[in-house]
């Protein structure tokens, strides 16, 4: 069970770091362009969020009807609800951030195969912040 | 490709879209998991007490570079432009790094996952971080960082 769940879980981010390559999503450049109303604006984000609605929003009507994952004990899903003050002010920080270096965490750690200094500079810092998150609210 | 808007791929941003979406789908149907890249990257890491076991954490963390690596050889490489200066690095690094730890997802948990799960707490996130992008990038250009 742990091998075939490992082996699913890495064809699974392969799957996912080939997407981020193929969609343009793996250049800082081109995510920063789609968040820049007032330069060049480049629309390639909006496609590739729509992209991946389609598998998804089907995905999420089969799992309803599934008592269990195909390859695990149970479904381990976060909760949909309760929005509050931590979830705004993170994903205002978060959305800074990505702004600043055109990275979000999925194409930050792709690009380590294609641009391993600057990818490697950013998770670095990225860590770094997730440490700051851990010591300061555990 | 797309009239008005030069650079765009349209196509390709539509064909990656659906393999990120692929992933996100196995990751549920067959993981019973989120494929939310930030959580599982702070679990692969050690620096998240909760989550998925680890293994599956650090398989799908590595898995992000070789995907990208696969493409990179079988294509004519993958553009990537990144800031000259490494300031834009390490402050936007941070600001994800605790941004995403705080609000308990990025694009890939809240955008991809939550969104198409019409989930409350994601559909708020993701407008939160969108427009906080937009925001400051707009901000960068008005101050001719861009």
């Amino acid at each position: 069970m742990v091998v075939k769940q490992t082996a699913i879980a890495l064809a699974a981010g392969l799957i996912f770091g080939a997407g981020l390559a193929v969609s343009g999503m793996a250049d800082p450049q081109r995510v920063q362009a789609f968040l820049d109303l007032f330069g060049a604006w480049d629309p390639t984000l909006a496609f590739v969020m729509g992209g991946a609605m389609i598998p998804m929003a089907i995905a999420w009507r089969i799992q309803r009807r599934m008592a269990t994952p195909a390859a695990a004990g149970k479904f381990e899903l976060p909760g949909t609800t309760g929005i509050d003050r931590r979830l705004a002010i993170g994903a205002l920080i978060f959305g800074a951030g990505w702004g600043i270096g055109g990275l979000c965490p999925g194409p930050a750690i792709a690009d380590l195969a294609i641009a391993p200094a600057p990818a490697a500079m950013f998770i670095a810092a990225m860590l770094a912040g997730m440490v700051v998150h851990k010591f300061a609210f555990r | 490709m797309l009239p008005g808007f030069p650079d765009a791929m349209p196509l390709q941003g539509l064909a990656g879209g659906l393999m990120i979406g692929l992933s996100a789908a196995i990751m549920l149907l067959a993981l019973g998991r989120i494929a939310g890249v930030s959580g599982l990257a702070a679990r692969a890491t050690g620096l998240s007490a909760s989550g998925a076991p680890r293994g599956i954490a650090i398989a799908f963390i590595l898995g992000l570079p070789l995907g990208a690596l696969l493409i990179s050889v079988i294509s004519d490489g993958v553009q990537t432009t990144f800031p000259i200066s490494p300031w834009p690095l390490i402050i936007g690094g941070l600001l994800v790094g605790f941004g995403t730890r705080l609000g308990s997802g990025c694009t890939s948990g809240h955008g991809v996952c939550g969104m198409s799960r019409l989930s409350p707490r994601s559909l708020f996130a993701t407008a939160m971080f969108m427009a906080s992008g937009f925001v400051t990038v707009g901000l960068l250009r008005m101050g001719g960082w861009l």
